[in-house]
């Protein structure tokens, strides 16, 4: 498996950062694994990671009191979590592994402070995860649209 | 126009909704029909309706239909038993001419009940596997008890060198597959867009974001070709049920290229 370093400038979604800026993110990242039905992070605790997925899969969940409802999975390559940027940082949702899941994950309060520092970067930044939150937005409007449901068309 | 007698054979329950009934012609005759065609199948007494093929082409001495129970016609459809006999009007319409993907990759994306048109086609690929390199299933269900032809997408990916990657909208905790729009799949599947022939079936929502997806892919819109569904009656061009702007998608249609689609897909209301 290659190191963070080396995997960083070929992901996707770090593509047209500067070297500087992705040895920067290097450093403030570590790999994570957890297996299946572990969670890599809960609701309502503090959102001080984000996460790209190398292999696995993780469910973003909600319990209920009858039960736990999956609004979404996220597979290799994907990235997981904004609460980060998102003041008062705290997870909204269940993120529970359905496999065993391998990632790597930044530490953000590391990345809120470079990110004020270094206004340039943190735009890069949010290019970036924008477009991760469009995705999910219009996933979820979508499928409110309960297309194949018994009353469409 | 007289619909011919055809006796149900067997029936069997899909999902809760969802039936697949197999007939045979009362009178012995085989009945052709190209993937991607549908019938107008009677329940005599109650009604009819345009129901999608969904079984083996090559098979001509039977018919599969796949039936979702909506409305009185296909609920009384789906109440046959063996030995009832339905009226069948048809084959109707334009077919999937899946051959026209041959030496390339096929990408079939399907979405709730759209998987049963497509299933002939599914048959037709595996038949010529050869013939084509990558074939790619993408099929995107309500939740994972509203799959259809379940079986049928484990043998395929096991038997029949199909990627077949499913998705559903609605999942519960015990649910280990994918959660999410078909169209994610579209976006991380593997295939070369550039001589890929798709097919696409589902709901006209979800038809306009999966074709959307595939063009941005870069499929060819010629070779972007969606089945349509509306009101289905006479199914030879008279009624104007079906009438979409010059098109009757009886006859036209139900299966017609993207490059033709596209200016009706975004306009309202027609």
């Amino acid at each position: 498996m290659p190191t963070i370093d080396q995997y960083l400038p070929d992901h996707p979604f770090f593509t047209g950062l500067d070297a500087a800026t992705t040895d920067l993110l290097a450093g403030c990242a570590m790999n994570v694994h957890v297996r299946a039905g572990e969670f890599l992070f809960r609701e309502g605790e503090a959102a001080d990671h984000f996460y790209v997925l190398r292999h696995g899969r993780i469910a973003i969940e909600v319990r209920t009191p009858a039960r736990g409802v999956v609004l979404d999975t996220v597979d290799d390559g994907d990235v997981v979590g904004w609460s980060w940027m998102v003041p008062p940082y705290r997870w909204a949702f269940d993120a529970r592994a359905t496999q065993d899941t391998s990632a790597v994950a930044f530490d953000a309060a590391c990345l809120r402070g470079k990110c004020d520092a270094d206004p340039v970067m943190g735009y890069q930044l949010m290019k970036r995860f924008v477009p991760v939150m469009n995705h999910r937005l219009q996933s979820a409007r979508i499928r409110l649209l309960d297309l194949y449901g018994d009353f469409v068309d | 126009m007289l619909p011919r007698p055809f006796v149900v054979r067997r029936i069997h329950q899909d999902t809760r909704d969802t039936y697949t009934l197999v007939l045979e012609p009362a009178d012995g005759e085989p009945m052709d029909f190209r993937p991607g065609q549908f019938t107008m199948l009677h329940a005599f007494g109650v009604g009819d309706a345009p129901i999608s093929i969904s079984g083996d082409h090559r098979r001509t001495d039977r018919l599969e239909q796949t039936v979702r129970n909506v409305g009185s016609v296909t609920a009384a459809l789906v109440a046959a038993v063996p030995g009832t006999v339905l009226g069948v009007r048809g084959p109707y319409g334009t077919g999937w001419e899946v051959d026209r993907g041959r030496g390339g990759d096929v990408v079939v994306v399907a979405g709730g009940i759209g998987l049963a048109p497509l299933r002939p086609a599914i048959f037709e690929l595996i038949a010529h596997r050869d013939q084509y390199e990558r074939v790619v299933l993408l099929y995107g269900a309500r939740t994972p008890e509203d799959i259809l032809f379940g079986d049928d997408l484990r043998q395929w990916a096991e038997k029949s060198r199909i990627v077949v990657e499913v998705t559903v909208d609605n999942g519960q905790h015990a649910w280990r597959g994918r959660v999410g729009l078909v169209t994610q799949l579209v976006t991380r599947a593997g295939f070369d867009a550039v001589r890929a022939l798709a097919l696409v079936c589902g709901p006209e929502v979800m038809m306009r974001y999966a074709a959307q997806a595939l063009s941005d892919r870069g499929v060819r819109s010629e070779r972007l070709r969606l089945s349509m569904e509306r009101n289905m009656k006479c199914g030879v061009g008279l009624c104007g049920h079906c009438q979409l702007r010059e098109l009757f998608l009886c006859v036209d249609g139900p299966v017609l290229g993207y490059d033709r689609l596209a200016p009706l897909m975004a306009r309202a209301e027609l």
